[in-house]
């Protein structure tokens, strides 16, 4: 369920890294409070042992297909909220740089779906409440399978409106969510027997790491009000931006309203090719000033000058194939002739 | 199976990549960042039906492998087959999309297909533009970057330990997995059981090796914090390559070089 640079807009993925960034800032201050610096090794290791385990595949029973661990829960239950949310942080830092799942811009976003849910909201208002103080095995297994179903559940949620707000995707809302969270819900089951069975394995052969890790001061009244209040702050910052964003470009929160609510009507050009070669001759008169109309951020103004967003015409489609084309050829000449003085010279 | 050994074998392969000695390679990190940044941002910023325009920015990436002689089939295949998200997502959009927003002579090309173009072109570009980064730019570079960039040390820190143990665990992780196949008899691989098991044993191990790492840290005077004798130096080579990409983007961005080559070609040959 890594949310993918391509699907987003930047707004959305400004307004993610925002939040996710003030998270990871606020659980690296309260670490620091802890004083605890024999966690940070820990930290890193544990993070490389989700990775290693992320790369065991195993056999889902019933089905051929294979699964793996995602590990959000995991790390909140050994570490305590803060140093798994910055471990789990981390790995998709990893992922986003050497595999690609995701992607740099939709880091802020994979942290939130993946992180957020688990660490702070999971773990603290489900699986402490059910699991308590000392929890029978049946206790522990049935809260790290709820509270691990639960994070499965919201971080695809959040995929979705993420998805949505940045308008590029076609699906809608209902389809979209009945895509994505029966898929989550199994691969949940899943992930929480893992889960489940993992701490029940530590509590059997290390049961002080668990205990250090529950006793390792975590979220009390008073600091999750105060994270709250630091993401509603956050929120109304980035609402801010978000709003301004959405009324410079078509394409965020506006452009995803109206495809909720009907389409704008898109002009349907029935022209063949020889007016599009006249348009095109028309064009080059007026390049520059055509160049600048183009792209001046708009809105409102744009749609009373008559042209309805996206205005593509034959005319621009048949440039644009011809100069893509010349482009790229252009571009990769030049990198043929730059990769061989590097050859060269190094 | 393999795709665990190729996993591992792709990091290695881009770690050692990145230790190559380029004039892109020598580019302090953070401009490298900056830059990377910069670029995902503006591809991504463009409207959703836009194609033609975003051609021009296959320059980027393009002028970044060569200079850094990077292999283009390694990369390529790695896009191939990672983050099949976007293309699952991005499918839907011509069977839902289906007006006809262009007519090529008979063919007519609905707004679905072109934004579902316009997605895997992203897709690419974005994708290919944070290998790029990691393939010019060592891990610690980057963590340094990341240093001065103000994120958090700690955050850093645990970050440069979990890089570090990566390659550690998952050889570990391998070797175990191999023992089990091995006595599998070309079974489809354990079940959720033994899964459990494993990763239980690994868990195990690996607290093992974090306390030994520990004690081996505290010994030599760790304190939270990793000190480096070399300091980053952003010269005015990294400020020029900052200036020139970030000018070229902001002019890719507001032009639509594509559009405008090609009615020249037209006027010159029409």
């Amino acid at each position: 369920m890594h949310m993918a640079d391509a699907l987003l807009s930047p707004s959305v993925g400004a307004a993610f890294w925002v939040v996710s960034g003030t998270a990871v800032a606020y659980s690296a201050r309260k670490l620091k409070q802890e004083a605890d610096e024999k966690k940070i090794p820990l930290m890193g290791i544990l993070g490389a042992f989700v990775f290693a385990a992320q790369m065991i595949n195993f056999t889902i029973p019933g089905t051929g297909s294979s699964g793996h661990l995602a590990g959000g829960m995991i790390l909140a239950v050994l570490l305590g909220p803060y140093a798994g949310f910055l471990t789990l942080a981390s790995v998709l830092v990893v992922q986003a740089l050497f595999f690609g799942d995701g992607g740099i811009l939709a880091l802020g976003c994979n942290v939130f779906n993946m992180g957020f849910w688990a660490c702070f909201v999971a773990y603290p208002l489900i699986y402490k409440p059910l699991a308590g103080k000392d929890p029978t095995p049946g206790r522990a297994t049935l809260a790290a399978l709820v509270s691990v179903l639960a994070a499965m559940q919201l971080g695809p949620l959040s995929v979705v409106i993420e998805t949505l707000l940045s308008g590029i995707s076609e699906l809608p809302f209902l389809t979209f969510v009945l895509l994505m969270l029966p898929i989550h819900m199994a691969i949940g089951l899943v992930e929480g027997f893992v889960t489940a069975g993992l701490i029940a394995f530590v509590r059997k052969t290390r049961p002080e790491i668990l205990q250090s890790a529950a006793t390792a001061r975590p979220l009390g009244g008073v600091s999750i009000r105060k994270v709250l209040i630091g993401l509603a702050a956050a929120a109304l910052v980035t609402g801010g931006i978000l709003s301004w964003f959405a009324s410079t470009h078509p394409d965020g929160l506006e452009w995803s309203i109206t495809k909720i609510y009907g389409k704008p009507d898109l002009p349907a050009p029935a022209r063949g090719i020889i007016p599009a070669l006249e348009a095109a001759q028309e064009k080059t008169a007026i390049l520059p000033d055509y160049g600048f109309r183009k792209e001046e951020p708009v809105g409102e103004e744009r749609g009373e000058e008559g042209g309805t967003w996206p205005a593509v015409s034959s005319g621009t489609t048949v440039a644009g194939i011809v100069g893509s084309v010349m482009t790229l050829g252009l571009s990769v000449l030049v990198g043929l002739f730059l990769r061989r003085r590097a050859r060269g010279t190094s | 199976m393999s795709s665990f050994d190729s996993a591992l074998l792709d990091l290695g392969r881009l770690d050692s990549l990145s230790y190559g000695d380029t004039a892109i390679h020598r580019l302090d990190p953070r401009a490298k960042l900056v830059v990377t940044l910069a670029f995902i941002v503006t591809v991504v910023s463009f409207p959703k039906y836009t194609v033609a325009g975003l051609i021009p920015f296959f320059s980027f990436p393009i002028v970044m492998v060569s200079m850094a002689d990077l292999p283009l089939g390694f990369l390529a295949r790695k896009l191939v087959l990672v983050s099949p998200f976007a293309l699952v997502i991005g499918i839907f959009n011509p069977f839902l999309d289906r007006e006809v927003l262009v007519r090529l002579g008979p063919l007519a090309v609905t707004g679905g297909w072109v934004s579902f173009a316009s997605v895997m072109i992203r897709f690419v570009l974005t994708v290919g533009a944070a290998l790029i980064l990691v393939a010019t730019t060592s891990f610690p570079g980057v963590c340094s970057a990341l240093d001065r960039l103000r994120v958090p040390r700690l955050f850093v820190v645990q970050l440069m330990f979990l890089y570090r143990f990566i390659f550690v665990l998952t050889e570990e992780a391998l070797r175990m997995t191999r023992a089990v196949a091995v006595r599998s008899f070309g079974g489809k691989g354990p079940g959720l059981r033994l899964f459990v098991q494993i990763l239980g044993v690994l868990f195990l191990r690996t607290m093992g090796r974090a306390e030994r790492v520990y004690q081996a840290m505290g010994n030599r005077g760790f304190d939270g914090e990793i000190r480096t004798l070399r300091r980053l130096t952003f010269a005015g080579g990294d400020a020029a390559f900052l200036l020139v990409w970030f000018c070229l983007f902001a002019v890719l961005r507001l032009y639509n070089i594509s559009e405008i080559f090609g009615a020249f070609a037209l006027r010159a040959f029409g």
